[in-house]
């Protein structure tokens, strides 16, 4: 059989998480220190060729609000790239608001947990390809990766009693445009993404899947998309600290055989 | 009369109204948001951005009368992504009891399902343009990449100016008469999308 021609390229996505305007970083979900200006920062990362953006606004779900919408359309009016807002999202009334300001897509996580039929009402209202679906996955001591919730606030977060493969297919069921993988227990720790557990959901993802948590070098993002078959790979501190240059990267992966738009 | 240059962009309070608007701003221009028949009349070039479902996007013209007004501009209209869609006969998209969502029908073409030969769908993310039908609507992009997010496609036809290749080549942008369309977003295709509206600007708006 022969693979399917395709020119689609693999994409690089910041992620940008957000709490009080500011752009954080913790590690493991835990313990932020600010990292800069939404705004600057977005612009600064689509100028070195980021192929998307993700903002998530950390403490949204965990203390009930939605996220503070003017940076939205500050962020869509000075970048040229898409950007998916993420973080308390749970009615098509706060989408709207949301993608109203200019943001193509929306990402929701643990309200879709607590209600998967509002995957349904975003699919039917805005269209399959701006609903995205996050997913926070943590492998316990018996090697199984389940679902958590609420991972913004540490006293909160909660298992949820979904396996994570049968939440991804059941997100898919419900209409899901694209799933963000987070796997918890490489977030912020810089030693490569989760390749064996992505894997895995891909086979049963047949929606656009990113993975996300552990970039730490280069090589962890040929890994991913070589070995994980992922759309892309979405990463944090590596470039926040300046540890990876998107151009550098995007050049290495071009060296490997990875499609990349160039920069 | 319009102001020169003057351009009107369907208020169809689609999702990605914002987004052009800004993408525009970027480029100088600052344009009309309208659903008034004579505004859209009066504009030298009209835009029609998209972004939900064609049966939806289609009710929400009909409600405000406008299929007719946009099937006789004359002037340039340009059509992003679902926007672009509408400018078909037909889409399979919405389509209830075995009949297609029937569209404004200026672009003799159809709205297919995507196949893509086994590869995720949506098609999301940067592919590459390849022009077929030389336009001074694509100068400059030949190659480039362009950002796409959408599930329906319109296959290559005699309208097709560029295609790109997810699984099965599509009409990656298409033409007739003064009517043309791009699948993709230009408002979000970096340095290429704000190329390709920067042509559509500069296109001859003639037979005002």
């Amino acid at each position: 059989m022969t693979a399917p021609v395709s020119d689609l390229t693999r994409r690089i996505i910041p992620c940008l998480d957000v709490k009080g305007g500011q752009v954080v970083k913790g590690v493991q979900f835990r313990a932020h220190e600010v990292v800069g200006d939404p705004v600057a920062l977005a612009r600064r990362y689509a100028a070195a060729g980021a192929d998307e953006l993700v903002f998530y606004d950390i403490t949204a779900s965990s203390d009930g609000r939605t996220v503070g919408k003017e940076w939205v359309s500050d962020i869509a009016r000075v970048i040229d790239i898409p950007f998916c807002v993420a973080g308390g999202i749970r009615s098509v009334g706060q989408a709207r608001e949301v993608l109203s300001r200019g943001a193509d897509k929306i990402s929701v996580n643990s309200p879709a947990l607590e209600r998967p039929e509002l995957i349904e009402e975003l699919v039917a209202e805005f269209g399959q390809q701006c609903v995205v679906v996050g997913v926070d996955s943590f492998q316990d001591k018996a090697g199984k990766y389940r679902v958590y919730q609420f991972t913004g606030d540490e006293a909160r977060t909660r298992e949820t009693g979904w396996e994570t493969l049968d939440w991804v297919r059941e997100a898919v069921r419900r209409g899901a445009g694209e799933i963000v993988l987070n796997c918890m227990n490489r977030d912020g720790v810089r030693q490569g993404y989760d390749v064996a557990q992505l894997a895995a959901v891909r086979a049963v993802c047949p929606v656009p899947l990113i993975a996300s948590g552990g970039a730490g070098a280069k090589e962890h993002f040929t890994a991913v998309f070589q070995q994980a078959g992922v759309d892309g790979a979405l990463a944090a501190s590596v470039f926040h600290k300046g540890l990876l240059e998107l151009p550098d990267l995007k050049a290495e992966l071009t060296r490997q055989g990875v499609p990349i738009r160039p920069v | 009369m319009a102001a020169p240059g003057s351009l009107a962009i369907v208020d169809t309070r689609c999702a990605n109204l914002a987004s052009v608007v800004f993408a525009f701003g970027r480029l100088g221009v600052q344009p009309l948001v309208t659903a008034d028949p004579a505004e859209l009349r009066a504009a030298e070039r009209v835009l029609l951005p998209g972004v939900g479902t064609a049966g939806a996007a289609m009710r929400e013209l009909e409600r405000l009368g406008l299929p007719q007004v946009l099937r006789s501009l004359r002037q340039p209209v340009l059509g992003i992504c679902l926007g672009m869609q509408l400018l078909t006969r037909e889409s399979e998209e919405s389509a209830q009891g075995g009949q297609n969502q029937r569209c404004l029908g200026v672009v003799d073409a159809a709205t297919r399902r995507m196949e893509a030969d086994g590869l995720s769908l949506p098609h999301m993310g940067w592919n590459r343009l390849e022009v077929g039908q030389p336009s001074p609507l694509l100068a400059g992009l030949d190659g480039a990449y362009v950002y796409y997010v959408h599930g329906y496609a319109v296959p290559r036809g005699p309208a097709t100016l560029a295609q790109t290749t997810y699984g099965q080549p599509f009409s990656a942008v298409l033409a007739q008469g003064n009517f043309y369309g791009a699948q993709f977003h230009p408002e979000r295709s970096g340095p290429a999308g704000a190329r390709l509206l920067r042509n559509f600007l500069e296109l001859e708006a003639g037979r005002c």
